[in-house]
């Protein structure tokens, strides 16, 4: 065992290095990106330029710029070309608001086999930026496998091997943590990037961001979830990345105007203070307040989203969960965020696996992580959701991605298209914790069944049809996959505009574009195809703006500010959303005002929908979806909501008394999937796209960026 | 009848804010309810009394999972 802080820092062996002078931030900008080439061991640093800024200001618009820069049509994810890129954003870093500490990953993914991206906590992306860089380009494979280390305190990167023979993620950064440091006191300024050995045996493969938390003197970790980003990671034979940075201040972004930031500031903490705990209860139960709203709202994914409720859910309801979080102690995942919601369960004893019988901390679980390794395997023990949790971020593999492939396999087996031979004596019925815990510990560790679960869901529908003669339209209806990455966690059935969010978000269906489905399936707001086209342009890029800044998007609406009701756009919290105009003119001394605000996104949203044309993808048929995420697929989903069903009918001018069940799925399933293509029509003519989902030539000049090269991509789907 | 978020919906004589949202299952924490384009504050609900044949509006405040 080779695991321990002081053979870390004896072995030590560094491959490359460069120093440098950090550049001082202006504005929320270093104007520095640093560039690492993995297989020739080559580090430099890039002028980021004013272009840049003005057209991808920051965060993910530079991680697209530069991945496109980088790769070509035929780039595949482990193809050295690859990069993964991660950066922070002008606003990011900054103390007085909170939700202000967020890094942003780029890359192709394994999955998709197209741009992924990635919103993660932690202090890795702020520390680099002070550190002198407003991203990090990763390219290249290394030989061996390496950890880069950027002491933004001395000025020094270096490339270095170093002896850290473990899969598992936590010890990782523990490990990397303490080494590091130079005292207990300097682990605050420690921020380690890693993942663990699911992220080499699987396709699913997340990023570990971590911050070191001097009240419970333990590591703490955010991850970069979705997309195989940590799979691309491991392929590049990179152990870790370390950033070092003492300085901070909470004026290292160099504002223009700080008393604009600091205003601004002040009013958001005084609602949280006031208002948190009648509100979401971020602070006691982080974002698994959501367990309990879900299930009464038939919105919980249940056994693989055939059901949104099971009344076994009060078992993993939000109360029970706020009863494990330790309470009263500050769980913000970066300096300044008041709304505190990276909850964590101390002192937890594993009951299996490598670490069994061990004390550990556990980050989450958070509302995805619970509805997926719980309620969507037909599972409502908290205890076996909190030792799935630990051990998805330790093995490095992404939580939603596991849950709903998981889920997806309980189906199949339920259906006997696998079966206990296949899966190696593994009977993986819903509900059966032991043979999922195995199943997940198979895959962290690359054996038996779990290499094959690993491929993620897109994959194995094909290796099931190819190898077991599975009816291939079954397993498209209930793979709950689009663009070839796993559903995230919530029931879209009931609300077409919800759907829209997940099969018309750019990276596949993540919930972060848009989550429509109170103001659509609940208050009935955006009736007509034209309001649901609104808000399926107005949110996706609003949110998008979080992701070029370095910010979360928690605090714009978990909590609302005392006269947000009274508010015509009350669902777009106006008076956050001015917060926002408020704190990057702050920083950076523009003057944009909401409108700018989403011309900002408008303009990386469209490049990366061209970006996913350009690698073969980005199209109308690219936006399909599964049709279990549009309604009841089995004869059973349809009768286990039957009332709800034959009122539609009915509304819809048929007799339900007089149909067979087969005939009701049959007719309800012409009707939504009609709905949805007429809802992709206007999604598109809203977006300024042709009706095949391609951006026109005239939307791309409005934005600015109809340069030769995405001129070039378009006119070919034109 | 009552209309709640443009849907039909069974009136009850006496029936309060609260109980019709006890009704409806509207469990989450961020509600605005206008009955008749008028708001009806929170700690108002549980004795505000819902005309026949109201419009109501009980808008769950949140855009974002
Ligand atoms: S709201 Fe939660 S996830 Fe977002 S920055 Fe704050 S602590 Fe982190």
């Amino acid at each position: 065992m080779t695991l321990s802080v002081e053979n870390v820092r004896t072995s030590r062996k560094v491959l490359a290095e460069m120093e440098y002078t950090p550049a001082g931030i202006d504005k929320g900008y270093s104007g520095k990106s640093l560039y690492v080439n993995l297989s020739e061991g080559k580090i430099e640093p890039k002028t980021v330029t004013r272009e840049m800024k003005d057209i991808f200001t920051g965060g993910k618009g530079f991680g697209l710029w530069y991945l496109w820069q980088a790769v070509t049509p035929k780039t595949k994810w482990n193809d050295p070309e690859n990069e993964i890129v991660i950066s922070a954003g002008p606003i990011g870093g900054i103390t007085q608001y909170p939700g202000s500490g967020k890094s942003l990953v780029v890359t192709l993914s394994p999955t998709t086999n197209s741009i992924m991206d990635s919103n993660v906590g932690g202090y890795f992306g702020p520390y680099l930026k002070f550190s002198g860089w407003d991203a990090l380009e990763l390219q290249g494979k290394s030989a061996k496998d390496v950890v880069l280390y950027i002491d933004g305190d001395t000025g020094k990167v270096t490339l270095e091997e170093i002896e850290l023979e473990t899969g598992a993620s936590h010890l990782v950064s523990e490990i990397l943590t303490e080494a590091f440091a130079e005292s207990e006191e300097d682990k605050k300024h420690i921020s380690v990037v890693s993942t663990g050995s699911g992220a080499d045996n699987t396709l699913i493969g997340l990023l570990n961001f971590s911050w070191y938390d001097p009240r419970r003197k333990a590591v703490r970790m955010k991850q970069a979830g979705r997309g195989g980003i940590g799979t691309v990671f491991r392929d590049k034979k990179l152990k870790a990345l370390v950033v070092r940075f003492s300085g901070l201040t909470g004026k290292n972004n160099n504002p223009v105007d700080f008393g604009k930031i600091q205003k601004a500031g002040v009013k958001i903490h005084k609602e949280i203070n006031n208002f948190d705990d009648v509100q979401c209860r971020m602070r006691q139960a982080g974002t698994a307040n959501l367990m309990t709203t879900m299930n009464d709202y038939d919105l919980l994914p249940v056994m693989n989203f055939q059901y949104g409720s099971h009344p076994e859910g009060k078992k993993i309801s939000t109360e029970v969960f706020i009863s494990k979080f330790t309470q009263n102690i500050y769980d913000g995942c970066w300096y300044g965020c008041s709304m505190s919601c990276c909850k964590a369960v101390d002192d937890f004893e594993l009951k299996t696996g490598p670490f069994k019988g061990e004390k550990v901390v556990v980050d989450g679980p958070e509302y995805e992580n619970a509805a997926a390794l719980g309620s969507n395997w037909g599972i409502f023990d908290p205890d076996f959701i909190i030792e799935a949790n630990f051990y998805c971020d330790t093995y490095g593999i992404d939580t939603i991605s596991t849950g709903t492939m998981m889920a997806f396999i309980m189906e199949c087996y339920e259906n006997g298209i696998i079966d206990k031979e296949i899966t190696g004596g593994l009977e993986l019925n819903f509900g059966n914790q032991e043979a999922a815990m195995e199943l997940l510990h198979q895959m962290g560790q690359g054996r038996g069944f779990g290499k094959i679960a690993g491929l993620a869901i897109r994959r194995m529908k094909e290796f099931f049809v190819k190898e077991y003669g599975a009816d291939p339209d079954f397993l498209q209806d209930i793979g709950m996959e689009a663009k070839g990455l796993e559903y995230s966690e919530y029931l879209s059935k009931e609300s077409l505009a919800q759907q829209g969010g997940f099969g018309l978000a750019n990276k596949g269906p993540q919930h972060d574009e848009a989550w429509l489905i109170f103001m659509d399936m609940v208050n009935n707001q955006i009736p007509t195809f034209e309001d649901k086209a609104e808000a399926l342009h107005y949110f996706p890029m609003f949110r998008t703006w979080f992701g070029l800044q370095g910010l979360c998007k928690l605090p714009w609406n978990d909590i609302e500010p005392e006269g947000n009701k009274q508010l015509e756009e009350a669902n777009k919290v106006p008076e956050h959303v001015q917060n926002y105009v408020d704190i990057f003119n702050g920083v950076t001394g523009k003057n944009i005002d909401k409108e700018e605000l989403i011309r900002q996104s408008e303009r990386v949203y469209n490049f990366q929908r061209v970006f996913n044309l350009r690698m073969g993808f980005g199209k109308r048929e690219h936006d399909k979806v599964p049709y279990r995420s549009q309604g009841p697929v089995t004869v059973k989903e349809y009768e286990s909501r039957a009332e709800r069903y034959d009122g539609q009918l009915k509304e819809l001018g048929y007799d339900p008394e007089s149909m067979s069940t087969e005939e009701k799925v049959k007719v309800m399933r012409q009707h939504r999937e009609e709905m949805y293509e007429k809802l992709m029509d206007a999604v598109y003519l809203r977006r300024g796209w042709t009706n095949d989902g391609v951006p026109k030539l005239e939307t791309l000049k409005a934005l600015g960026i109809d340069f030769p090269e995405v001129v070039e991509v378009v006119k070919n789907h034109l | 009848m009552i209309l709640v978020n443009g849907k039909e919906v069974e009136y009850e004589e006496g029936m309060t804010v609260k109980r019709l949202l006890e009704k409806m299952n509207y469990t989450f924490p961020m509600i605005i309810v206008r009955v008749d384009g008028k708001l009806v504050n929170k700690e108002d609900w549980d004795t505000f009394k819902i005309p026949r044949g109201a419009k109501v509006q009980a808008l769950h405040q949140i855009a974002g999972g």
